[in-house]
């Protein structure tokens, strides 16, 4: 199933989030994930929803239907700057545990708490990134994953241009 | 500065509003609005359940085209007006419901009479609001008004804690509406305008698709008008009926499960559908898959979402019927000039030919049993279609739709979209309330009557003089039809009784007269007597025969191309 990335602007008030996927969940559209945070502007909150489904068209024309939605803007794959946070807990055992480290530091990952025989990393980066990893760890047995979901931001229109031109 | 109370605020915030009346039962939670209603201008209709409440305030929109409002206290009392609320949603009414919640210390600790109401009503209203302070209520309540009023109409809920109720704010009349998410568009955009009136002009077999829309949004004018202007052949849904005369030659009736074989017929072989507030329902489109193949299609429509939700628009209109509706014939004036307008003659030859080869019809015969349709025919007949009409759901509600010609908008009042058994008598109770003047005739079957009859009690003692007309066949008729058809004639629950209850009886226990007939000989007097009373509510019971089935019909999920005109085509 194709996944699509959207972002939504809504106001910041009680219960909105609710709204949201109280909506999904009557449409029968499908989140893969969502996030949701403050902006710079304290009446708004971005929510960040990457959905399953073939064609967007009806689940943003619901999305913009709630009355407290603002904007909604679906971005194509690689218009927007998109990132993930990852921990990833592995077995480590210490005769092993230097060659995870040394390989987790190829993929910009951060040791961030280790245990007699675990070691636990974070990772930010692109969810391609974070699958790469993923699939990296798997050959030392993972012991927990936890992911934050997609946050996202287009990118800045001046930029674009020059990158498609370059 | 001086303050109010939060249950003055709400009383002071309704009569900006301009309500007149309130269909309710207090409780609890909500005592304080109740004892300020006490010095209120507004009438109060106590209702014997909240779901009359709510669709008494369906009724009165309906028939008003202003907000109906309705009062239910926390817990229970709100919790019944879910129903009604699922009910306005579907069919975009412009219902507001003010529920009372216990006081904000309480809530989430499973107080008396604690139910979330703000999520329950979430998915069955435009939009809802849980006021915990009395200083936010006036604001709550005006968009609650602006929301169900504009756009594309709908319930608002607005849950109001008790102690919000109690306590005090300063009052400063209404607030200004701070809804930057919220801008509904009303004209349609001039190139689609543009597109829509060249489509028209190239096609050859056009059809008016026109939906409830037009009447929410008072088209009906404009809709006639640019009927007549291009000379088009127009349907009506069930939402729409009277929103073009009956009577008029371009109306070719209601299409669907139950539609005019003409209008059914004419959407499945148009090869251009004008849709003007309507939705694509599965009772008008069958299988999608199968409906209109050779149609474009026009979708104007106020909510966006409506358009390409079922099918793909290729000139999609975002706007409000009326204005949109004017902007098309204006463009049509300016297109054609002094050129004179297609007649479309070939398909109306066409379309003229169906209709006589496959009229609406039923024989009554004279021993009996009665025919719902006679009755309905007779009804129409001595009122000289001077009525407004309520049905509930199931084969009298269809009956009444093909039977009944409808003249003007807003005489036409049913539950399309959710098909609530019980909606015909309190729906009429209200539309009486804000139609005195009005004859209002709720036309119900037997089983709807006996979800709601007790509002009738209300209605008695409110002096609100509905007449209904039950029609009895001792059935859940439309499901006794459905298991004849589809489930082997096995009628598994389907059956009530003529006799219990005794409807003459409990009519006149409630107050109101009533009146019965079991003989086509009697129908005629019968209505004669019950149209003649004024002064209190009055139930004309008919017993018909429960085993008249409904047609013509399109199986659930079937095509349009194959339309069952009567049992010998099963
Ligand atoms: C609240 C509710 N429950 C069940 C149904 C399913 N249903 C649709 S029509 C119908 C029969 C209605 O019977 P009656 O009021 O006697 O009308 P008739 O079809 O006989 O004219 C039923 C049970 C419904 N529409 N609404």
């Amino acid at each position: 199933m194709p996944q699509h990335l959207i972002s939504v602007t809504v106001e910041n008030k009680p219960g909105v989030l609710a709204r949201v996927s109280s909506m999904f969940a009557r449409r029968d559209f499908n989140i893969h994930s969502l996030t949701v945070g403050p902006t710079e502007d304290p009446t708004r909150s971005r929510m960040t929803v990457v959905v399953d489904g073939p064609v967007m068209e009806q689940v943003v024309k619901q999305l913009y239907k709630l009355v407290n939605t603002i904007k909604v803007s679906e971005h194509a794959p690689g218009e927007a700057i998109e990132r993930e946070i990852m921990l990833i807990r592995v077995n480590a055992d210490p005769q092993r545990r230097s060659e995870i480290v040394e390989a987790a530091t190829l993929f910009g990952a951060e040791a961030v708490d280790v245990g007699p025989s675990t070691v636990t990393f974070q990772v930010v980066g692109e969810p391609e990134q974070l699958a790469n990893f993923h699939e990296l760890m798997k050959t030392y047995g993972i012991v927990s994953l936890v992911k934050s979901g997609r946050i996202a931001m287009a990118r800045d229109a001046k930029n674009q241009k020059q990158q498609r031109s370059a | 500065m001086t303050t109010i109370t939060g249950a003055e605020i709400l009383m002071r915030s309704l009569e900006l509003e301009g309500v007149d009346v309130v269909f309710g039962l207090p409780g609890g939670a909500i005592l304080k609005a109740y004892d300020s209603l006490y010095d209120s201008s507004i009438r109060h209709v106590l209702v014997r359940h909240e779901q009359g409440g709510g669709h008494m305030a369906s009724g009165y929109a309906h028939a008003t085209g202003r907000v109906g409002v309705t009062f239910a206290t926390s817990g229970p009392g709100a919790t019944n007006l879910v129903t009604p609320l699922a009910d306005a949603y579907m069919d975009s009414i412009p219902v507001v419901a003010i529920t009372a919640q216990v006081a904000s210390t309480s809530i989430g600790l499973d107080a008396f009479q604690e139910a979330h109401t703000w999520g329950i009503s979430m998915p069955c209203t435009k939009h809802n609001y849980l006021v915990t302070e009395p200083d936010e209520i006036a604001a709550a309540v005006h968009e609650a008004f602006h929301l169900a009023s504009t756009g594309r109409p709908g319930p608002v809920l607005v849950d109001i804690t008790k102690d919000a109720l109690t306590g005090t704010a300063a009052f400063g009349g209404r607030k200004i509406i701070d809804l930057p998410g919220y801008k509904p568009s009303v004209k349609g955009h001039p190139k689609q305008v543009k597109a829509a009136v060249d489509l028209i002009l190239e096609s050859s077999r056009p059809v008016l698709y026109a939906g409830g829309g037009t009447i929410r949004a008072g088209a009906s004018e404009e809709l006639v008008k640019f009927a007549e202007r291009l000379n088009l052949p127009v349907v009506t849904t069930l939402m729409a009926r009277g929103t073009i005369p009956d009577s008029h030659p371009n109306t070719l009736g209601m299409p669907g499960m139950h539609g005019v074989y003409t209008a059914s017929t004419a959407m499945q072989k148009s090869d251009l559908l004008i849709n003007i507030g309507a939705r694509f329902d599965d009772r008008v489109t069958g299988d999608p898959d199968f409906f209109a193949p050779d149609a474009a299609v026009i979708h104007v429509d106020v909510d966006p979402a409506e358009i390409g939700k079922i099918r793909e628009a290729q000139v999609p209109i975002v706007g409000d019927a009326k204005v949109v509706l004017g902007q098309l014939l204006t463009q049509v004036n300016k297109r054609l000039g002094d050129q004179p307008a297609p007649e479309w003659t070939e398909w109306w030859s066409t379309l003229r030919g169906w209709q006589e080869a496959h009229p609406l019809g039923y024989v009554q015969d004279p021993d009996g049993p009665i025919q719902q349709q006679h009755v309905i025919s007779e009804l129409h007949r001595l009122t000289s279609g001077d009525a407004i009409v309520v049905a509930g759901v199931g084969q009298h509600q269809m009956w009444a739709s093909q039977f009944w010609g409808f003249e003007r908008p807003n005489t036409w009042i049913n539950s399309g979209g959710l098909g609530t058994m019980g909606y015909a008598v309190p729906a009429a109770i209200g539309a009486q309330a804000g139609c005195p003047d009005d004859t209002v005739i709720a036309i119900d079957g037997d089983g709807c009557f006996q979800m709601t009859f007790q509002e009738l009690i209300t209605a008695a003692l409110e002096g609100i003089p509905v007449k209904v007309v039950v029609m009895n066949n001792a059935n859940l008729g439309m499901v006794r039809q459905w298991q004849r058809l589809f489930y082997s004639e096995r009628y598994s629950a389907s059956e009530l009784s003529f006799t219990n209850p005794d409807i003459v009886m409990l009519a006149e226990a409630m107050g109101c007269v009533g009146l019965r007939a079991d003989h086509p000989d009697d129908v005629t007097a019968t209505l004669e007597k019950g149209l003649a009373v004024e002064d209190r509510p009055v139930v004309m019971e008919f017993r018909c025969d429960p085993d008249a089935m409904v047609f013509p019909m399109i199986p659930a999920g079937g095509s349009n191309d194959n339309i069952v005109l009567g049992p010998e085509d099963l």
